[in-house]
């Protein structure tokens, strides 16, 4: 075997910045997938709490289809196959945007809010029955009570889980390349078939996705260490 | 009016029925201390009041407003009443002064200097002005006691409930919540007292009551329930917490 390693080429000049093109993809995908799905998967969680039965079931209903369904598929759906269910003011909006960027975020961002949900769900039965009744019982509305007592010390203990499901998305949003949004892993494979140098695109792109996911997670760990013990309302 | 009416109160959990037939009248300023053995029902009667319990028969009325009236909204309903815990449940996520102020921001819309000038004050009033800034895990259990009466005090109710204030409380902290709740009942507030504190109820009751099985026994006056217990079951069990 006589590979010539050209790491240069690479890391370099214009493959270079098809990387970091690439690089900026992920991260605004990854970005906004992580926001959307948190409040999604919030949503959903609280809906399930609600005691009302068919709220109750929705919330159901959603979590098993979306956790139990493969991503790719979720994705080909969004992008391919979502077209007669959507209203018509909503598709003319979606088709000025960057079509493939949108489908990969909301697939992303109802699969991954799926398993947020299980998540948080866990989070607040593990906060006692005491602590809603309290805050019930001095008036507060359900839903203040969510806001303000039960989900703050919910989110506090499942910081953990919660990054490694962060840490999974970005990892999953290399999925999107199949819709042909030109993220990061999109961009090692352009970089492979102009240069045949497919090792150093892909150990580049690899060693990528590890730097962003220990900056993630060491940014949470710090944030939840610092501030998230200071709620504020 | 009364301050509070209760009449023919029955509940059932499943089959088993915990009140039977309960009627009560509270006057404003009154204060009312009930007892009686574990699982007597004691705790699910005055849940009721604030609406923490459904009930099945009977009506309940604060200042002659049904609870369960259509137009009565059960969070203003628990604005005019405050209750306090056995186990104080406070916020364990939030300072003291934020546990005071929380719902009187929130449900009733106070300005946030105006709450906690009002929560400071009532804090002072509970004698723990200087903990205003910590979180409830750094005080002591008397201490976190007193946060809640004060949380619940800054609601302003008109009536007070107490759920055994003092039944999770070391020997030696048990005083500093009664003078608390016998300053309360001094200064005129209506309160429903769950609690076996028998030299609390001595000296600020206006009435006792004794509870078994889901039913009142017995009821009279501090004087005349500790002098010449009518019923049986009652005279057993003074005997066993005096
Ligand atoms: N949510 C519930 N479901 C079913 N049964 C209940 C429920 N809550 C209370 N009970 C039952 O109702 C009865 C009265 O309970 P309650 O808590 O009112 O008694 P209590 O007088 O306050 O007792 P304690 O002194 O132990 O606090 C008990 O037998 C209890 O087991
Ligand atoms: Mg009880």
């Amino acid at each position: 075997m006589n590979y010539q390693f050209n790491w240069k080429l690479v890391l370099t000049g214009e493959y270079g910045q098809w990387l970091l093109d690439g690089l900026s993809v992920t991260l605004q995908i990854s970005a906004m997938s992580i926001v959307f799905s948190l409040l999604l998967g919030t949503i959903v969680t609280v809906l399930r709490l609600t005691r009302v039965k068919p709220l109750e079931w929705l919330s159901l209903a959603y979590t098993e289809f979306f956790r139990n369904t493969p991503l790719v598929v979720q994705i080909f759906f969004w992008y391919f196959g979502s077209d007669p269910f959507l209203p018509g003011f909503f598709k003319e909006w979606l088709y000025q945007q960057n079509i493939e960027f949108a489908a990969g975020v909301i697939a992303l961002t109802v699969y991954t809010s799926a398993f947020i949900a299980e998540e948080i769900r866990a989070g607040i039965l593990s906060i006692p029955k005491t602590q809603l009744e309290a805050s019930r019982a001095s008036g507060l509305s359900f839903l203040q009570a969510m806001g303000y007592v039960i989900l703050p010390q919910a989110f506090r203990i499942i910081v953990p889980p919660l990054i490694s499901q962060f840490l999974n998305l970005i990892k999953n949003s290399s999925m999107v390349m199949t819709i042909g949004v030109a993220e990061l892993t999109y961009m090692a494979r352009q970089i492979e078939a102009h240069t045949f140098h497919g090792f150093e695109a892909f150990t580049a792109s690899t060693v990528i996705y590890i730097c962003i996911s220990l900056v993630v997670s060491f940014a949470i760990t710090l944030y939840d260490k610092h501030f998230l013990r200071r709620v504020r309302y | 009016m009364a301050m509070i009416e209760i009449r023919s109160l029955n509940k059932w959990f499943g089959d088993f029925q915990v009140l039977k037939n309960v009627n009560q009248s509270v006057e404003k300023g009154e204060v009312l201390v009930i007892c009686g053995p574990s699982g007597s029902g004691k705790s699910t009667f005055i849940r009721c009041i604030n609406r923490l319990e459904d009930f099945q028969q009977g009506a309940i009325q604060l200042e002659g407003k049904d609870i369960k009236s259509p137009e009565m909204n059960v969070n203003t309903l628990r604005t005019e009443i405050g209750i306090v815990f056995q186990q104080f449940n406070l916020y364990p996520h939030l300072t003291v002064l934020k546990n005071v102020t929380l719902a009187p921001i929130k449900v009733k819309k106070v300005r946030r200097e105006e709450a906690e000038t009002t929560a400071l004050q009532l804090l002072d009033r509970v004698g723990i002005h200087d903990q205003a800034l910590k979180y409830p895990a750094e005080l002591s259990g008397g201490q976190q006691q007193r946060v809640a009466i004060a949380r619940a005090l800054a609601m302003r109710p008109k009536v007070m409930l107490f759920d055994e204030p003092t039944s999770a409380l070391d020997p030696e902290m048990i005083n500093e919540v009664l003078n608390v709740m016998k300053d309360l009942a001094r200064d005129g507030m209506t309160m429903l007292c769950v609690t076996h504190e028998m030299g609390f109820a001595r000296e600020v009751a206006d009435r006792i009551i004794f509870m078994d099985g889901g039913e009142i026994l017995e009821e009279a006056p501090p004087s005349e329930f500790f002098k010449n217990p009518r019923h049986e079951r009652t005279r057993a069990f003074l005997k066993e917490i005096l």
